[in-house]
């Protein structure tokens, strides 16, 4: 008999296989992962998982009996209580008679539940949406600074003193120089000690004694030229982490409609964030007239009533930003969903704490005002600017890198985010 | 309880393994398949396998290698699914008809498991492959591995000659009709010379024996032989009727290329290496499960595995073999490790302990003592459908409690027809045996006619068994795939088996795509 060891061999021998049926299902794989992502949460959008195909598109046809009409024949175990002439009523939902009978591959397949990895998931979503390259460069090339060990140097802070080679080169040094040791000496005292006050060799001794003892005063035990100290050089280090601020109005003017638009942008944002960044973290600030930071279920279903004062919102973001998200360890993507109404005092102070406060520190920062589903004006009919929209405007003319949308259908999501960010790769080449 | 085991002549100890354990079970368990129960096997080979790679296998029908299809992709993707969200586990081995005999072990498993598995697949199957003769009329062992090997190669050969498209486009077409792609009957042996020379002889011979002038004298129609008709002789030529569709196909269908030949070829030969696996579902399982559950006990009775591994044995077993009841939430149809088993025990019970009704139904081995020479007789020479035709019981079919119910469509109700009693007993073991006939569960599809003079149109004829037609959606599209590889039109009726009346047609035109058609 022979044993074999299979567990090494090669792992994927089935990858070509999935590579083929992915292709040949890709139409509806993709259809599958857009509306899977319309139900799940945002970070789970990323994790790629399960997606559930209809069976049809992918059916292997066979010539199987009809499982309808004609005549059948059960042999069934467990007979409890029949007698043969029984009539037993047909049961609901078709002839079948109770048995299983017929193909073995089962009647009609179910639609079946089909699990992607990470990387076709996130391949297929961005495939759609066919993302300006420049605009993902953008984001690569945020760096930052650490500092990493380099040798030693001669001046520095005490607190970076080097003991060890500080220590080491001058007991070289006083190796070189012939510093007498402190034994030596306490060894010439005691001789000289344990001789007679007539000894002839006594002077010659305390000579010698006095000589070392000047030599020693002479060569100092650490010179200024041992001491070294541990020298850092700057490096500079792409952050590998990104926070995303999902900033919405749910104030009751806030239809489902208008979230589930604000939801899908923020997916979008979320998986094109992850693809860049080992670590994206997602904080949720709603607000009313006044805002808190709430978790994402919170965020999208629980309905708030009350005014609109979006400057809250901001005042939050930049708490949280100060308490937990240093820019200087984190890129900072904000993203904000509103339908437009703010409370006209505050304007002049949201846009003051923007150009201020938030947009220094942000890489980037949206603005989506969503509108109703189907709101068609007559032609002619100028319609009237949103109070926060044309506060944004102005801040836009003024130089602000802001972006900005109006986004009133689903299907308008994915061209508005491209739009996004090829302009945004357009202000910086400008700037 | 006394526990009096030497625990020093345990195989192992705890649920842990290694391929020393592994040898040692085996070679425990080979002293008691071939010397006790005296079963001739396939040398063995087994082979440690992740769970990643038991996927794979079940995706490619358990073979070790096999070509490339999208169709094992998407099996693969199913298993993976089902299997990770813990709606389906996976099987403890899979095992090839192949010599030696190759069978995959899951490195999850525990030491007893592998040792119930050794028992159930290196043994139980091992010799039902060898020794039945099904596998021996249908399957060649020494070379399986040997072709899917050059399959898989001349697939990817293809594939880079001719694309990946037309060979996806091929081999659809040829699963779709996998199952119609078997010899169900051996076929004439073209006979060498000298027997031809003396079964010339024997018929001049026969001739001269009743030869009588006066037949020369009865008037006939006219005088000459008359011709066989242009019909039968087209039949005689195209070997029509043909059941074996994809055979008919590839070596008949007017515009296919060579290569496109050879892949019918291959999957041809593939279903035909599966056929016997289909209509040996019962015994195959019943034999390996009856091995098993022999060695285990025995392993035991020696003091070679502990309590706790026979307990965790058992716990397995009774699974493996649970039969749920037709009103039982769980029941999908008959578990052929439940029926196979409750057999296999049931002859060695008749063949030792038989009582008068068994002596009435089963006089040939009731109470003969040596039940494994009967069970190695039943191995060989049966399948399913014989088998159960010849050996269910009636104390069986009682504890079963079998009845036979019929579904007329053109009655209000369903009919309980027989039950478990003395009058019930033949009907329901006739009744349950024909379940297990291929040409039962397969509808009966052959290529009757082709058209030769005019259009080639191609005849597909389906016998529809009590009035029960195709599922139409996918006959249409089976009916298309094989218009795709003939090239001109088809069509397909579904008549009456019994009354020969048409009950329906479907026809279908071919597609460019396979073969280069006439009028594009």
């Amino acid at each position: 008999m022979h044993i074999v060891d299979r567990r090494l061999n090669p792992g994927g021998k089935n990858l070509a296989n999935r590579q083929r049926f992915m292709r040949r299902a890709k139409s509806q794989i993709r259809k599958a992962v857009h509306e899977s992502t319309a139900q799940g949460s945002i970070k789970d959008a990323d994790e790629g998982g399960e997606v559930v195909l209809p069976a049809r598109g992918v059916h292997e046809p066979q010539f199987r009996r009809s499982a309808h009409g004609g005549f059948r024949d059960h042999l069934l175990p467990g007979n409890k209580e029949y007698v043969p002439g029984d009539k037993i009523p047909r049961p609901r939902g078709g002839d079948g008679g109770g048995g299983n009978e017929g193909s073995p591959d089962g009647e009609g397949e179910d639609d079946f539940r089909f699990a992607l990895s990470r990387d076709e998931f996130v391949d297929l979503f961005l495939e759609d949406l066919k993302l300006p390259d420049l605009a993902k460069r953008r984001v690569a090339t945020v760096e930052s600074v650490s500092w990493s060990r380099a040798g030693y140097s001669v001046t520095g802070n005490p607190s970076n003193l080097a003991l060890n080679r500080t220590v080491r080169n001058s007991l070289s040094r006083r190796i070189a120089l012939k510093r007498p040791k402190p034994e030596e000496l306490e060894a010439l005292r005691a001789e000289i000690e344990a001789l007679d006050e007539s000894d002839e060799r006594r002077p010659v001794l305390e000579a010698e004694l006095l000589r070392k003892q000047r030599r020693t005063g002479l060569i100092p035990y650490i010179d200024p030229l041992d001491v070294r100290y541990k020298r850092f050089d700057p490096i500079p280090r792409p952050v590998a982490q990104a926070v995303m601020f999902c900033l919405m109005d749910v104030s009751g003017s806030m239809t489902e409609h208008m979230k589930d638009l604000a939801k899908r942008f923020y997916i979008l944002l979320y998986i094109f964030l992850k693809r860049r960044y080992k670590n994206v973290e997602v904080v949720f600030i709603r607000h009313t007239h006044e805002a808190s930071e709430v978790d994402e279920e919170t965020f999208f279903n629980s309905p708030e009533t009350g005014g609109t004062v979006v400057s809250t919102a901001l005042d939050e973001m930049k708490t949280v930003v100060e308490a937990r998200y240093s820019p200087d360890a984190w890129n900072i993507y904000a993203a904000q969903a509103s339908d437009g109404d703010n409370t006209a005092s505050d304007n002049d102070r949201t846009a003051a704490l923007l150009t201020n406060e938030l947009l220094p520190i942000c890489q980037y920062y949206a603005y989506l005002e969503v509108g109703r589903d189907a709101e068609h004006f007559p032609p002619g009919f100028i319609r009237r600017e949103s109070d926060l929209w044309q506060t944004y405007a102005t801040l836009i003319k003024n130089g602000a890198p802001m972006a900005m949308r109006k986004v009133g259908h689903r299907r308008d999501i994915y061209p508005v985010f491209r739009e996004l960010f090829a302009k945004k790769t357009g202000v910086e080449v400008e700037a | 309880m006394s526990i009096s085991l030497d625990s020093g002549k345990l195989l192992f100890k705890t649920a842990d393994w290694d391929f020393d354990t592994i040898r040692r079970i085996d070679e425990a368990c080979q002293e008691i398949a071939i010397g006790e129960l005296g079963l001739n096997v396939y040398p063995n080979q087994i082979e440690v396998i992740s769970t990643e790679q038991m996927l794979d296998a079940y995706s490619s029908i358990g073979m070790p290698l096999f070509y490339k299809h999208w169709s094992f992709g998407k099996h693969f993707a199913r298993n993976e699914a089902m299997y990770r969200a813990g709606m389906q586990g996976l099987a403890y081995e899979i095992v090839i008809n192949s010599n030696p005999c190759i069978s995959y072990i899951m490195e999850e498993n525990t030491a007893t498991m592998q040792a119930l598995v050794i028992a159930h697949a290196a043994y139980g199957h091992n010799h039902f492959f060898k020794n039945n003769y099904v596998f021996k009329q249908w399957t060649d062992a020494d070379g399986i591995l040997d072709y899917l090997e050059f399959a898989r190669d001349f697939v990817m050969k293809c594939e880079e000659q001719h694309g990946a498209d037309e060979v996806e486009r091929l081999l659809d077409a040829a699963h779709a009709l996998m199952n119609h792609g078997v010899h169900k009957y051996p076929r004439r042996r073209t006979t060498d010379l000298r027997t031809e020379e003396k079964r010339e002889r024997e018929r001049r011979e026969h001739d001269e024996r009743v030869f009588n002038d006066l037949w020369r004298t009865v008037p006939g129609k006219d005088n000459g032989r008359h011709d066989p008709s242009a019909i039968e002789r087209r039949r005689a030529l195209l070997e029509l009727p043909q059941e074996n569709i994809l055979y008919f196909l590839e070596k008949s269908a007017p515009r296919l290329q060579p290569w496109q030949r050879e892949l019918l070829r291959i999957v041809r030969i593939i279903a035909q290496y599966f056929y016997p696996q289909t209509q040996t579902k019962v015994m195959n399982e019943g034999c390996a499960t009856y091995v098993h559950y022999q060695i285990m006990n025995r392993l035991h009775d020696k003091g070679l595995i502990s309590e706790g591994a026979l307990m965790e044995f058992l716990r397995s077993h009774t699974n493996v073999v649970f039969q749920p009841d037709f009103d039982d939430p769980r029941y999908s149809g008959f578990n052929p490790y439940a029926l196979g088993f409750a057999m296999m025990k049931d002859i060695e019970r008749i063949c030792h302990e038989p009582t008068g009704e068994d002596r009435d139904w089963f006089p040939d081995i009731a109470g003969n003592g040596d039940h494994m020479a009967v069970l190695r007789d039943v191995w060989a020479n049966y399948r399913d459908e014989s088998f159960i035709l010849q050996y269910l019981s009636p104390r069986l079919i009682r504890h079963f409690g079998l009845f036979r119910v019929t579904n007329d469509s053109e009655e209000s109700h369903l009919k309980v027809e027989a039950i478990h009693d003395e009058r019930g007993y033949r009907e329901i073991r006739r009744a349950l045996a024909r379940h297990y006939d291929p040409a039962y569960f397969t509808p009966d599809i052959q290529v009757v006619d082709v058209n030769l003079a005019g259009d080639r149109k191609l005849m597909v004829q389906h016998s529809a068994m009590n009035r029960i037609l195709l599922e139409e959606k996918d006959a249409q599209l089976v009916l298309q795939h094989i218009a795709d590889l003939w090239g001109y039109n088809v069509a397909l009726t579904e008549v009456d088996a019994l009354a020969g009346t048409v009950l329906k047609e479907h026809t279908a035109k071919p597609r460019p795509g396979i073969v280069p058609l006439e009028n594009p």
